[in-house]
């Protein structure tokens, strides 16, 4: 607790024993408002002062204001323990709503406890620990294990495992030696490694995680925009109606004639102006957005603000790109067929030729070969443009490439178009068989991709591959919709449509990895960005981040959001449902003025406790 | 030119009030006030004179919540 907090603590504890107190002294009746005074200011001097300077202010809807206005009013009309009780009340509130925020911020650091206190730096041979602000670009820093790394660097010496699951959610350790770059905020296992730092402090990993998680909430969500809203209306409406109902009844009362009632309507109008204060609403809307947006960022979500979190869970259609996304991008051996001879002969023809190139496709080859066999490199080794390679291999002339390579050889294979590249094998004239490669699915993506399904979303991929290839992955993912041999300016077209076509209300979803996809990105109603660990363009440009490479934290994230919703949705029903039924209840005259307060904090305690569950 | 202040206040609503208050300042494109970490961001205008402008924020903070303390 601050001071300002265990200020406000001991003010309630005294002002609450010294009203029993006074309940079971023996004080004449008639000198009981005096003797109630004295709790009375002890727990309402602040609000009374700032009231008063609120009149000076011309601040009139200003809560103290209000609070002031009732509870004196209350104390006129001879009501001192409603007055002594509602204050009571609002105070107990106000500690309760600042202890709640408090904790909450507290958790969200807690939560993503990754911001490193120090950092080792070597100054004359001896290790400093460092405030890591002061470290400048290029300085080599020392990581024991055990501890977080401070700064994004490169090791320069010693290995180690690095944990990065403070950052991606994923507790698998990876392997770390000299030239790896390593994040802040990964924490190192097992040995002691020297980095030379890439970046400063504020632009290392860590420090821009932690500034996107709290600045999220600035970027605002409807439902927010809408008590803010309701909020500008609710204070003036409540008073204006607390007026009316002092003035009126009696007025109608002595037009028939019969008593006013002054007294009566005048408490009774007392009532509505100690709910006036729509704090519940303004404080647990964020806070349930806040606490959702940490709880994703726990688990390698980074959302940049409560309206994306927002829009999330109403997401309708998920539109991919294809290639670093769905697929690795990168290219491996997926089967082969051989012609008279075992898959190693094949293998090793291939492998021969294939290591005298660069391609990717040749060092997919070469990788998947050395897996099962010692590969030989060809001699004679040539690269034919737009066919293949030729060589010599064990003597005989040796062929790998497309058809019109085999061409040459006079061996006529048939063109087909496949999903996948295929690499022709010949050797000493004899067709020998072909391997296939194609760009892999990446390993969460079938999984995600069902979930996805079940739960109606449609999904879309875009693709400036081969129809082919896009046919092959679309079927074996069960993509809603696929379109292929796409320009980049095509994707953009062609997610406008899907926004155009979706109507009022629905989220289209555009995932990518962030880096060539910029404008589509940009122009989708969330661009979420993939495997952005470490590519900084990629967490710039998206307005929900993966860390790391794995959808189903996509699919997480809509769980996320859902919940927060529900929670967001339960809080503005509840909040709103208890103080309409007190303002009727207080109009009838059925409730007083401290059960109405009683009430408005309840709400307000359960609004917040039940805000605070978005966290978990 | 955007700025991060730290920002004292004791309640959502004025915070909010605080938050439209500021952005109608002169020379303040826009303010946004996370509450709960006690954070406001504000974007000035081109040229602005930043250290007046904050006295500004600060006076107009006051007159909603006495208490209020801005600062950088």
């Amino acid at each position: 607790m601050t001071k300002k907090q265990k200020n406000k603590l001991i003010r309630i504890v005294v002002g609450f024993i010294l009203t029993v107190m006074i309940y079971l002294l023996p004080i004449p009746e008639k000198w009981e408002w005096a003797a109630l005074l004295v709790p009375y200011f002890v727990l309402g001097c602040d609000i009374l002062k700032k009231a008063l300077s609120g009149i000076v202010r011309g601040q009139v809807f200003d809560e103290n204001f209000l609070m002031g206005i009732a509870t004196v009013g209350a104390y006129l009309i001879g009501e001192y323990v409603e007055a002594v009780a509602v204050l009571l009340f609002y105070q107990l509130g106000e500690l309760f709503e600042s202890y709640a925020v408090g904790k909450s911020r507290r958790n969200i650091s807690e939560l993503m406890n990754i911001r490193p206190d120090y950092a080792n730096v070597m100054t004359d041979g001896e290790i400093q620990k460092l405030d890591p602000n002061e470290v400048e670009v290029g300085t080599e820093i020392i990581v024991f294990p055990g501890e977080r790394v401070p700064i994004d660097g490169i090791i320069t010496e010693g290995e180690t495992q690095l944990e990065v699951s403070a950052l991606t959610g994923e507790s698998l350790p990876a392997e770390a030696s000299v030239g790896t770059a390593v994040f802040s905020g990964s924490v190192n296992i097992s040995g002691k490694i020297k980095l030379k730092t890439t970046k400063v402090f504020g632009e290392s990993t860590v420090s821009k995680i932690l500034d996107l998680i709290q600045n999220a909430a600035m970027k605002k969500s409807k439902s927010e925009n809408f008590i803010t809203r309701f909020a500008r209306v609710y204070t003036p409406a409540v008073c204006i109606s607390a007026l009316l109902l002092f003035l009126l009844p009696p007025l109608v009362s002595i037009a028939m004639g019969n008593a006013p009632m002054w007294s009566e309507w005048l408490f009774r109008s007392l009532t509505f102006l100690v709910i006036s204060c729509p704090c519940a609403l303004v404080i647990s809307v964020p806070l349930s957005f806040f606490g959702g947006i940490g709880a994703a960022g726990k688990k390698g979500i980074l959302i940049k603000g409560s309206n994306y979190l927002e829009k999330l869970s109403d997401t309708k259609t998920v539109v991919f790109d294809k290639t670093g996304t769905l697929t690795k991008g990168t290219f491996e051996v997926t089967g082969s067929e051989e012609v008279n001879c075992s898959e190693k002969e094949l293998l090793y023809i291939a492998a021969a030729l294939e290591s005298g190139s660069k391609h990717p496709i040749a060092k997919s080859v070469v990788a998947y070969a050395k897996d099962k066999l010692q590969v030989n490199t060809a001699e004679n080794i040539k690269e034919i443009p737009g066919q293949g390679i030729s060589g010599t291999v064990d003597g005989k002339t040796a062929l790998a490439g497309n058809t019109k390579l085999m061409k040459t050889v006079g061996i006529e294979l048939e063109e087909t178009e496949k999903a996948s590249t295929v690499v022709h094998v010949a050797f000493d004239g004899e067709y020998k068989g072909c391997i296939y490669i194609s760009d892999v699915i990446k390993k969460t993506i079938p999984e995600a991709l069902k979930i996805l399904n079940r739960r109606k979303i449609k999904t879309v991929m875009l693709t400036g591959d081969r129809n082919a290839v896009a046919q092959k992955i679309a079927n074996e993912l069960s993509v809603s919709e696929f379109y292929s041999e796409l320009l980049p300016n095509d994707k953009v077209e062609h997610l406008e449509k899907l926004l155009e076509g979706k109507g009022e209300k629905g989220t289209v979803v555009f995932v990518g990895d962030g880096i060539n996809d910029a404008p589509v990105l940009a122009r989708s109603d969330i661009g979420v960005a993939m495997g952005a660990l470490g590519a900084d363009a990629a967490i710039e440009s998206a307005d929900i981040v993966l860390m790391d490479d794995d959808l189903l934290k996509l699919c997480k994230g809509m769980e996320i959001s859902k919940k927060t919703l529900k929670i967001v949705r339960q809080n503005i029903a509840f909040s709103l449902a208890v103080k309409f039924l007190c303002l009727i209840l207080g109009a009838l005259g059925i409730a007083n003025m401290w059960i109405s307060i009683f009430a408005d904090v309840g709400v307000m305690v359960i609004a917040v406790l039940n805000a605070m569950r978005t966290m978990k | 030119m955007e700025k991060q202040f730290k920002i004292e206040v004791d309640c959502a609503n004025c915070a909010s009030k605080i938050e439209a208050a500021i952005s109608k300042i002169n020379g303040i494109d826009e303010a946004h006030i996370n509450f709960i970490m006690g954070k406001m961001n504000v974007k000035f205008d081109e040229g602005a004179d930043e250290k007046k402008l904050l006295k500004q924020m600060q006076k107009v903070a006051r007159k909603i919540e006495p208490d209020c303390e801005i600062y950088l």
